[in-house]
């Protein structure tokens, strides 16, 4: 007779084993304190392909610095440097 | 007490050449007669534009940065708005950091990673060259 070891299956499925890595503000990391609305290739970072600003929890910036980005965006839209909406930005 | 501002300006891609430069000089005169220093202009000349604007698909950029009294920006959005030739205009103060910001990238200093990897480059290889001498 097989006898089970106990350590032998603990869960029914499998656990996640891939941890992601800790999101971080790069503003703060590199220590970035203005952010230029007219380098729109920066600021593409910051926006999906509709033209819409990332939240927080995706770009992982710090709220001093998600404000920041956010005006940056909004002075280049003005000035027509980036695209109010759209598709396939990038 | 000096404020620095910073104003990009969109002409009409219907100027000429002739007609930029006359505008160009109209405005920057007009910040140095309001008693404000101009610390610099820059020309991006004519660029596509995300959006139309006046069913317009290009206009004519122009930069620039100066540090005057607080009461200018009022007179000069007045002759924006009746200047018939500027599609569109923003005037920005600047904090202490953007000023810094410009001044290091006055200096070339920013967004050149590729140069200063470069740089760093020749220092890790010169020890290198050093030793093989003596080895």
């Amino acid at each position: 007779m097989a006898t089970r070891n106990p350590k032998d299956i603990k869960y029914l499925t499998s656990q996640k084993m891939v941890k992601r890595p800790k999101k971080f503000c790069r503003f703060k990391k590199y220590n970035i304190r203005y952010i230029d609305y007219k380098e729109t290739e920066f600021l593409l970072n910051f926006i999906n392909e509709q033209g819409k600003i990332l939240p927080r929890r995706l770009s992982g910036n710090s709220l001093k610095y998600q404000r920041k980005v956010g005006q940056a965006i909004k002075r280049a839209r003005h000035l027509a440097l980036l695209p109010y909406v759209t598709d396939l930005l990038k | 007490m000096n404020t620095h501002y910073e104003t990009v300006i969109i002409f009409s891609p219907l100027l000429s050449d002739d007609e930029v430069k006359r505008e160009v000089s109209k405005y920057t005169r007009m910040v140095t007669d309001g008693g404000a220093a101009i610390l610099e202009e820059r020309q991006w000349g004519l660029r596509q534009l995300a959006f139309l604007i006046e069913g317009k698909s290009n206009g004519i950029y122009f930069i620039m940065e100066f540090s005057g009294p607080g009461t200018l920006h009022q007179k000069l959005e007045v002759e924006f708005k009746r200047d018939e030739n500027i599609m569109r205009w923003l005037t920005v103060k600047l904090d202490k950091d953007a000023i810094e910001y410009n001044d290091r990238r006055r200096k070339g200093l920013v967004g050149k990673k590729k140069d200063a990897a470069e740089e760093v480059k020749p220092n890790i290889a010169s020890p290198v060259a050093n030793l093989q001498p003596t080895a």
